[in-house]
């Protein structure tokens, strides 16, 4: 591309607010009522977390898996990508979470029982993306009929997916971080192009979640090692 | 019949001349919306046409497809003829065929789009597509969008032009992207339409490609005559001069795609809408007299000093 520094991010904004908001009352009307299933599995994976960390992290992985390749194929290739060819690239990118995940499932890669201000911002993120971000759609005007929900629509899919991770330990973890990390600035500065002041959701979702790694990182280099 | 640099300069020297001292209602019938000549044929057609960047995005949603459908119907109902799109305007083109389809494929449409892809070889099936997604036997012209792959790309047109398949070619930029090699492909290429970005505040054009376009005997499309809504957006807040309805205009955005009609190399303009009450201010904008060189600087300086 060239005079590439000509080019602002509303250059690459295809649709209107307008379009974009009804595309998600679209599709929960064609999903509908598979929200309450999706939900109950968001609610799951916190219980899980909370009560049953060490034996059933390989499930919480699972769940997350299905939801990724799920939004996925659902929401980014088959309704997001009718108004945006960039969101039928990004659909595979979806596809690659939810292996990743499901690899990690299989291999029991994923460890929980986290404590400490790391664990308390990753409860408040998978909070906000189970019961807050649906609340956004009513809250600036637009009605429940466009609510994000977690399992449906990406925002919520992959802020929650932070909060979770946040709450996990294991090696390959930093595996899994990119495309979480990737789509909250990508959803964020769309928003942000189209004027929504919603966009400070993804935005703040991952400026907590790097503020609760960094500090968790500063923390385990000062402390003694363990004998 | 292609005509020469020769007849077309006095073409347009005349039509200068007329443009300043008549207003342009005259050569119209009342209430239709003024024509310019394509350069290369002298086919006529109006002068504010149809964008479909943005506002005909709109997916599956059956009622934004519907209401697109409402925006054609007023357009041709209005005298509007040139529909203009790309294949980077995501759902623009399935939404603008099924317009088409639910007004019973209107025989008025000029159909203008473009071939957009890095690949060569891809330009024939992406026209194809695009032919298909409008539902049209043949395009009446085909651009390369943003210069892109603008040799090969122009070659296939040029062919498909001689074979039939295609009635005009042309090349198309935005936002004063390039305006050197634009101008390199005018000077050289035999294109019929040039299009690029033009308004009351972006006036750059006016220094090298619009002159250039009447000595070579292009016709010019003029995309983001509004700035993609940035200047009715702006201006609303201000009152319209008095002076304005001197050109019979009731609005901004009648005043300032005015201005842009009103430069005599421009054959079309192409704002876009989603809403039937803007897309028959539009047309009716190019119904009225327009401003002559005195009018047009004092339309420049009012809007430079708000």
């Amino acid at each position: 591309m060239s005079e590439w520094w000509t080019y602002r991010a509303e250059d690459f904004l295809l649709f209107s607010p307008r379009v974009y908001w009804r595309m998600f009352e679209l599709h929960n009307a064609a999903l509908w009522p598979l929200h309450l299933l999706t939900l109950a599995a968001g609610l799951i994976i916190i219980l899980l977390v909370a009560w049953r960390p060490g034996t059933w992290g390989r499930w919480l992985a699972l769940i997350l898996a299905i939801h990724w390749i799920f939004v996925g194929w659902s929401f980014l290739w088959h309704r997001y990508a009718t108004i945006n060819w960039a969101a039928a690239y990004v659909a595979p990118a979806f596809a690659v979470e939810g292996m990743l995940l499901l690899t990690l499932s299989l291999f029991d890669g994923l460890a929980f029982g986290r404590r400490g201000l790391a664990a308390w911002t990753g409860y408040l993120i998978l909070a906000f993306a189970l019961a807050g971000q649906p609340l956004l759609a009513p809250l600036q005007g637009r009605g429940w009929a466009s609510s994000e929900v977690f399992g449906i629509a990406p925002d919520p899919t992959v802020i929650a997916t932070l909060g979770v991770l946040l709450l996990a330990r294991g090696k390959l973890l930093p595996v899994l971080l990119p495309i979480p990390v990737l789509w909250c600035l990508l959803s964020g500065i769309t928003l942000s192009t189209m004027g929504e002041p919603q966009a400070w959701a993804p935005y703040a979702a991952l400026a907590l979640a790097a503020a609760a790694w960094t500090w968790t990182i500063i923390h385990r280099r000062g402390s003694p090692p363990s004998a | 019949m292609r005509t020469t640099r020769r007849t077309f300069v006095q073409a347009a020297l005349a039509a200068t001349a007329a443009t300043a001292l008549l207003p342009i209602s005259l050569h119209a019938q009342a209430g239709s919306p003024a024509r310019r000549p394509i350069p290369s044929t002298r086919e006529a057609i109006p002068v504010v046409g149809l964008g479909t960047w943005i506002t005909f995005n709109v997916g599956d949603d059956p009622v934004l497809r519907d209401e697109c459908a409402g925006v054609m119907a007023a357009f041709f109902e209005a005298g509007g003829r040139m529909i203009d799109s790309s294949p980077m305007y995501g759902s623009s083109q399935p939404v603008i065929g099924y317009g088409l389809q639910k007004l019973g494929r209107p025989s008025a449409l000029f159909s203008a789009e473009k071939v957009w892809t890095s690949s060569a070889a891809a330009g024939p099936p992406q026209i194809e597509q695009s032919r298909r997604f409008w539902g049209v036997p043949k395009f009446d012209l085909v651009q390369v969008h943003n210069l892109l792959a603008w040799k090969a790309h122009l070659q296939t047109l040029f062919q498909m032009k001689a074979a039939g398949a295609v009635r005009y070619v042309g090349i198309t930029t935005s936002e004063g992207r390039r305006h050197d090699l634009l101008e390199q492909i005018m000077r050289n290429e035999p294109i019929d339409f040039a299009q690029f970005s033009y308004n009351v505040v972006d006036r750059e054009a006016e220094a090298r490609l619009l002159p250039l376009a009447s000595e070579r005997g292009i016709a010019v499309i003029i995309n983001r005559p509004f700035r993609q809504g940035e200047l009715t957006h702006r201006l609303k807040r201000e009152p319209l001069p008095e002076w304005a309805a001197e050109l019979g205009v009731s609005s901004w955005a009648q005043l300032i795609l005015k201005f842009v009609l009103s430069h005599p190399a421009v054959t079309v303009a192409i704002p876009a809408t989603t809403r039937v009450d803007h897309v028959r201010e539009n047309l009716s904008a190019a119904a009225g007299p327009l401003p002559d060189p005195a009018m047009r600087q004092r339309i420049s300086a009012h809007v430079k000093a708000l």
